[in-house]
């Protein structure tokens, strides 16, 4: 059967529709089946309509994401517990320690982002990776990052990606590569982004799950999950009411 | 006996509102192979410039089949050409020049 791919972290300017519907028609036209577009928190459900008529235009499917970036545990907690059910995928940005750990512990959470450079202000460690690992959210690694520095910063981010990566490796932490881009020159091919990993000695099918498998998982999961005939992991309601005689 | 090189072609988009001549393209690709994987990486590439097509944004080049991963690499890398925005594709990839432009013409 043939691979899909998908693109998770796509970051237009919501308020640029013209700009918006161009980044979705490019990603797929360089192949991804789903892109995912990080939604404000303010008339969530308004911009979800609006790029899912986008996406049905350009014939890829949509998933509904929030970037969290809480200051304190307490209140990602808060936020988790506003956001969980109206959204598809839900990703953390980690800027603190403490943010960081409850992040990788909460079920609730997919996705654990450091957008941070600096190896200092990234706290993806062996803690984080086992706390990750078993709450089953995914280890982000955006790709615009990546290509966009250079000299020592590009040396320093590649090194980091390198510890990172093998660290989830060990603890089974699932890895997933996003293009976060901000405008259709900074969007990839997914096979591009699979041979990008190398960089940080990603090994071949590690890196084409990380553009296919893992994120079209993760959103299958979540769909199960926020239908309303959901109960638990493996169970759903069949029939109701009158049906069940 | 000497061991018969194998190669593999590469037809490339380039994404930009400028035009930019082939020097400027090759170069791009050379600099940014030489900065990623350093003088004796970029050696081993066997990189060719074959075809260029400045109105279209499509070039067509060369390199060892061996270090095909790591050229294209290189491409994805790239975000400017002399300081202009752009963008790289690897449209396909094939062993003779043949197969290449008959996958080309089946995409376009």
């Amino acid at each position: 059967m043939k691979r899909r791919f998908a693109d998770l972290h796509l970051q237009p300017n919501l308020d640029n529709l013209e700009q918006t519907k161009t980044m979705i028609m490019k990603a797929s036209e360089l192949g991804y089946s789903l892109v995912a577009v990080p939604l404000p928190t303010v008339s969530t459900e308004i911009f979800a309509q609006r790029l899912r008529a986008a996406c049905r235009e350009a014939r890829v499917d949509f998933a509904s994401r929030l970037d969290l970036k809480p200051k304190t545990a307490k209140e990602l907690l808060h936020q988790l517990r506003k956001f969980r059910r109206k959204v598809e995928i839900i990703a953390v940005i980690c800027d603190s320690k403490a943010v960081a750990r409850q992040a990788a512990k909460d079920h609730r959470v997919d996705i654990l982002n450091f957008p941070k450079v600096d190896p200092r202000r990234r706290f993806f460690d062996k803690a984080e990776a086992e706390l990750a690992s078993n709450s089953l959210a995914a280890f982000e690694i955006d790709v615009k990052t990546l290509i966009t520095l250079k000299g020592p910063a590009k040396i320093r981010l590649l090194s980091v990606l390198k510890r990172e990566a093998a660290i989830a490796k060990e603890f089974h932490v699932p890895i997933v590569v996003s293009s976060g881009a901000t405008n259709e020159l900074f969007m990839r091919k997914p096979l591009e982004m699979a041979a990008l990993t190398s960089l940080f000695d990603l090994d071949k099918p590690t890196a084409l799950n990380a553009v296919s498998k893992i994120p079209l998982t993760i959103v299958k999961r979540n769909r199960e999950k926020l239908n309303p005939n959901f109960i638990a992991p493996g169970i759903r309601l069949v029939r109701k009411g009158s049906d069940c005689q | 006996m000497k061991a018969k090189v194998r190669r593999r072609y590469l037809a490339l988009k380039i994404d930009s509102n400028e035009k930019f001549d082939s020097k400027e393209f090759i170069d791009t690709v050379w600099n940014t192979l030489l900065r990623l994987y350093g003088e004796y990486g970029a050696s081993k590439a066997g990189l060719t410039l074959i075809d260029y097509d400045v109105e279209k944004g499509l070039a067509v080049i060369r390199a060892a089949h061996t270090e095909v991963e790591k050229v294209r690499t290189a491409i994805a890398s790239i975000t400017e050409i002399n300081a202009k925005p752009v963008a790289m594709h690897v449209l396909t990839i094939s062993g003779t020049l043949k197969t290449l432009r008959r996958k080309l013409r089946a995409t376009t």
